[in-house]
């Protein structure tokens, strides 16, 4: 119901919107919330557990019962808080938890036996049958559990994430908020202030209390605007701070479009902040507690400060005759406000026997307490138990209050504990819980505006102060300075049920049957009843379940103590903490010069690491992969191939001292190593296993250019850093990666030769350039590089530009290739070419083998000390019985062989204890005709020509595989010579 | 999280990579015996108070910093650059 001139919403401009396929009309300014109210709707959900009808029970984020599903298909998003969710023009909202309708749910069968579902069930009722759990039990419970339901399609909304940084974040903006970004912002402190709802005032906006001298809303609308005006302040409104992080980080949701019906172009729904904050201020205000009386859950029971908000903010009356129930003096100011809009009050009804109370026109009973409640679908009446026994009085609406619990979550999520004030019995927070922020207002336990108000301004100027600023003089203007009087209560004892979770269905009763089955510790007692643990984690009814778990226990309050608070403080979608991560924006893409031509010659990409690979260049007339690895294999093999391996890390060396770095980073000597060569080295972690393998040239004699693998770049140059910077500083030498720089290609086979010198200025032989040469060279007029090395067993070349000639070489090289009877190769035959030759990959250096174990042991140099060397002598990794590098190949032509296979002996059973060792790599060799595969065997090298069993027990392959030398192809070596 | 890198000011703690405890500035000499070795790779404290250890700013100039910190409160008390103290073996 609307009350005339009442409330802060527009009435010229009206919206239209529906619940539950209902259309209702509403004002600018309204929540779902109030629109409902005033359209005198009371039943807007059913409970998670009991399917109990429930209404309205708070006018914040903290509401625990009316949860709602906005929007349709993939833009739907459930459990949205109708308190919260502003109305706009074609607004869509839906009930959830109901079937088939919110009036007439069958679910609500389960209130019928509540006696049967209290705290414990599901941890008592679905032990046995064993089997029953996955196969019955769980589908079901997750069939009837949960509120709202996604859609399940994918949601196309754009979210965002977003930094900000200032030296004072204040964390709400009612009277204390307000009052000290007014003092910071004069002084010109770069000020962020954000809060939650949409209109900055806090409580100012939901009471009738004035300030200077003005409607405290007037006040507030005051200050916003001076504020608005300030060029150092920003004011972040529908944006809830999560969560307090370490050195001065927090997290922060804006709803930025969700109110919207037709949201600015690009605008994102939501964006997930992170507020770096020299200081801050939390001024986040006080919830009001309910009371836990019996059947205290009926649609029309609602928190009494909920009631005043929807009055004097929205202008809507909760009901037409409303009762009040509280203990302390809220309650009357609740009647107060009501009976001045023309509302009936039913009665006021307090919990304090002895209370000195002003005279009123409605009845009011003192010592007394609501004891029952009527209705099923809206409340009906209330009983009311006190010195002059019992009366039921007729109401549709029960404004409740239990006091304040002030908001201090987020001084407890750097390991803050609340701190028990007897007086106002309430947690307030621990001085200095979170570093740099200061509490002030209700959040504080200063519970009148002119404390707030006050208490703002101090907490300014105290923080001006430690950041060097001057502090301006302001008084904080004047207002209400009633004393806040409280008599703590907690339940009211009857037969029925009494609620403290209305989100979770959670009872009075369940907290006690939990004391009794000895989970005494408020966290077991939170986890065998679900007390705290819904979208509203316990905002309501925390503080009341502990002390329902206190008096249980016969313990006090502080003792007893309260679970942990953890960010964030509302609930956060994914999508939002997530933005941009989704799909390909999971992770950074990296593409080579010949990404462009390699898709356009139809090969498949595959990732390594970052980067996007050819898997192989398919030709017409070949229908799968191994047709086309087996061509290109046999391109390198007689005539020529060209792959693109820029994906290798390159670091640049250069300084006096490089020499002598490499030799400290490798396990072999670079030092040595001729100007215009290049040679293998073997890189160790500390702890003696291998940590990367690669080439490294010598361009001069103090410049090398180091390749890495692929998948390890990142980490080789880090290590390289780590060394330089904090094991060898002593020694000169400068390095950087230039893998971006540099576009690299291999050209591999017996034309290769010929290939090249099509390309380059002064042509090639084996005599100015054997294996292992290397140096400039200029490749179609451009200044390049050549490399004589060879990962394919073939006399080949890596041929490298700058980046920018890339592609155009890439297509040059093809080209030619192919008139050469060859052409281009991808991972797949690059994959092939290597295990013929026994050329290790991270498959078998995978971080728990040694040099020893791949046979490079002698590549360990008696000579020098090198990272990783002392340890790799340890005596457990150079026993001969360790697994080490073998080939193996089927006893049998056609025989099977899997990567990841284990290897037995063959009359022994393929059993753990019998394990002898593993395949790592497998591939067809289109060379041999057969399989062909790398592995690791217990004492390998004694085992030359053993037969061994291969069992892959995942895929179901068994096969009988001869150990022999991991070189397949050409193991003398002579055609990288030739 | 944010660290003061001596070189590129205060930044998000994701704009560096985490190794370890500093134990790693102290390498031993390759004759130190088995267990200055074992205890130079793989003994580590944990404590509740302060630590200090190993963090490269990667996603900035490089650098590799010495972090104090302590692992209760999260406090961190100092940022040094690691080549600074290499020469005193922090």
């Amino acid at each position: 119901m609307r009350i005339e001139g009442k409330g802060l919403i527009d009435r010229r401009r009206t919206v239209r919107f529906q619940f539950d396929e209902i259309g209702h009309t509403a004002f600018e300014g309204d929540t779902v919330a109030s629109a409902l109210l005033a359209a005198g709707r009371k039943l807007v959900a059913r409970s998670f557990k009991y399917h109990r009808p429930r209404g309205v029970l708070t006018a914040g984020s903290e509401e625990p019962n009316a949860l709602i599903t906005t929007g349709r298909g993939a833009a739907s998003e459930p459990n949205v808080r109708a308190t919260v969710q502003e109305v706009f023009d074609g607004l869509e909202t839906r009930s959830q938890n109901a079937w088939p309708s919110l009036k007439l749910d069958v679910m609500q069968l389960n209130d019928l036996v509540h006696p049967f579902l209290g705290a414990g069930f599901y941890y008592k009722t679905f032990m046995w049958p064993h089997g029953f759990w996955e196969k019955l039990y769980e589908p079901v419970i997750r069939r009837a559990a949960g509120l709202g339901g996604l859609s399940g399609a994918h949601n196309e909304d754009k979210y965002e994430r977003a930094w900000a940084f200032c030296d004072l974040l204040i964390i709400g903006a009612g009277p204390a908020g307000l009052m000290a970004a007014l003092v910071a912002g004069r002084a010109g402190a770069d000020i962020i202030l954000a809060d939650e709802d949409s209109l900055p005032g806090g409580r100012l906006n939901a009471e009738t209390l004035a300030v200077d001298g003005m409607a405290g809303s007037d006040w507030a609308a005051g200050v916003v605007a001076e504020l608005h005006g300030m060029s150092n302040v920003r004011i972040m409104t529908r944006t809830t701070v999560t969560g307090a992080y370490d050195q001065g980080t927090y997290g922060a949701l804006e709803r930025v479009s969700s109110h919207l019906a037709t949201p600015a172009e690009g605008a994102p729904r939501e964006t997930f902040w992170r507020i770096v904050a020299k200081r801050s201020v939390l001024a986040a205000g006080a919830l009001e507690r309910p009371v836990a009386f019996p059947n205290n859950d009926r649609p029309g029971i609602m928190t009494a400060s909920a009631v005043r908000a929807y009055l004097n903010r929205w202008g809507v009356a909760a009901g037409k005759k409303v009762a009040i129930f509280g203990n302390n003096d809220d309650a009357h100011r609740t009647a107060r406000d009501l009976a001045e809009a023309g509302v009936e009050i039913a009665a006021v009804i307090d919990s304090r026997p002895d209370v000195a109370l002003p005279s009123a026109s409605w009845p009011v009973y003192k010592g007394s307490h609501v004891v029952d409640t009527a209705g099923r679908l809206a409340l009906r009446s209330v009983t009311v138990k006190g010195p002059a026994g019992e009366k039921v009085i007729a109401a549709d609406c029960l404004a409740m209050s239990g006091g304040w619990n002030p908001t201090v979550h987020m001084t407890c999520h750097m390991n803050g504990r609340p701190v028990w004030r007897e007086d106002i019995a309430a947690f307030v927070p621990q001085e200095g819980a979170v570093p740099g922020m200061l509490t002030a207002g209700a959040c504080n336990g200063d519970f009148s505006t002119a404390a707030c108000l006050s208490a703002g301004a101090d907490a300014a100027k105290r923080l001006l102060g430690d950041l060097g600023m001057s502090v301006p003089r302001l008084r904080a203007p004047d207002a209400d300075d009633s004393a806040y009087s409280i008599t703590p209560l907690w339940t009211v004892p009857g037969k029925d049920r009494a609620w403290l979770d209305f989100q979770n269905d959670v009872t009075v009763k369940d907290v006690k049957q939990a004391a009794r089955e000895n989970f005494r510790s408020v966290e077991h007692m939170k986890r065998y009843t679900t007390q705290g643990m819904a979208p509203d984690q316990g905002k309501n009814s925390n503080v009341a379940a502990l002390a329902v778990l206190a008096d249980a226990t016969g313990r006090a309050i502080p003792e007893t103590g309260t679970t942990t608070f953890r960010p964030p403080y509302v609930p956060v979608s994914i999508a939002a903490m997530g933005a941009g991560a989704q799909g390909a924006g999971f992770a950074p893409q990296r593409f080579t010069t010949s990404h462009t031509a390699s898709v356009e010659m139809g090969a498949p990409m595959i990732e390594a690491g970052l980067w996007y690979r050819p898997g192989y260049f398919p030709r017409g007339g070949e229908t799968t992969w191994r047709q086309s690895c087996d061509r290109e294999v046999g391109f390198v093999r007689e005539a020529v191939g060209v792959c693109d391996v820029s994906t290798l890390g390159k670091i640049d060396l250069q300084g006096p001292g490089a020499a002598e770095f490499l030799d400290f980073v490798y396990t072999n000597t670079f030092s040595t190593l001729k100007e215009g060569r290049v040679r293998y080295g073997l890189m160790l972690r500390e702890d003696g296993h291998v940590m990367d393998d690669g080439t490294t040239a010598r361009l001069g004699p103090e410049h090398f250019v180091m390749t890495t693998t692929t998948a390890a770049a990142g980490n080789v140059m880090r290590h390289l850093e780590f060394v330089h910077q904090v094991l060898r500083p002593d020694l000169d030498v400068r390095f950087t990666s230039v893998t971006e720089q540099w576009a690299q290609f291999a050209v591999a086979g017996p034309r290769s030769r010929e290939l090249l010198n099509g390309v380059l200025k002064s042509p090639v032989d084996n005599d100015t350039w054997p294996f292992i040469a290397c140096g400039t060279v200029t490749v179609c007029g451009v200044a390049g590089r050549l490399f004589r090395i060879s990962f394919s067993g073939e006399h080949a070349y890596e041929v490298a530009v700058p980046s920018r000639y890339g592609e155009s070489l890439f297509r040059e090289l093809v080209s030619r290739a192919e008139s050469l009877e060859g052409g281009a190769y991808g991972m797949e035959a690059l994959n092939v070419l290597r295990i013929e030759k026994g050329h290790i990959t991270h498959a078998e250096i995978h971080g728990r083998t040694t040099a020893f174990d791949i046979g490079f042991a002698r590549m360990v140099s008696a000579k020098k000390d090198c990272i990783g060397k002392t340890m790799a002598a340890r005596e457990g990794l150079t026993d001969p019985g360790r697994q080490q590098l073998v080939g193996l190949r089927p006893v049998a032509p056609g025989g099977q062989m899997t990567a990841g296979a284990h290897l037995f002996e063959t009359a022994k059973e393929a059993t753990r204890v019998n394990d002898q060792g593993y395949v790592t790599s497998v591939a067809f060799s289109p060379t041999l005709g057969h399989m062909i595969g790398l592995g690791f065997i217990a004492r390998g090298p004694e085992r030359m020509g053993e037969t061994v069993r291969l069992v892959d027990a995942v895929r179901g392959v068994e096969t009988d595989v001869e150990i022999c030398a991991p070189v397949f192809v050409d193991p003398e070596g002579g055609r990288v010579r030739g | 999280m944010r660290l003061t890198c001596p070189v590129c000011g205060e930044r998000d703690r994701r704009e560096f990579y985490y190794q370890g405890a500093a134990v790693a500035m102290r390498r031993p000499a390759p004759d130190a015996g088995a267990e200055a070795w074992d205890n130079y790779v793989h003994l580590r404290e944990n404590p509740a108070g302060e630590t200090r250890d190993m963090w490269q700013h990667d996603g900035g100039c490089g650098a590799w910093l010495v972090v104090t910190r302590n692992t209760v409160t999260h406090e961190i008390s100092d940022v040094e650059l690691a080549s600074d103290l290499a020469g005193e073996r922090a």
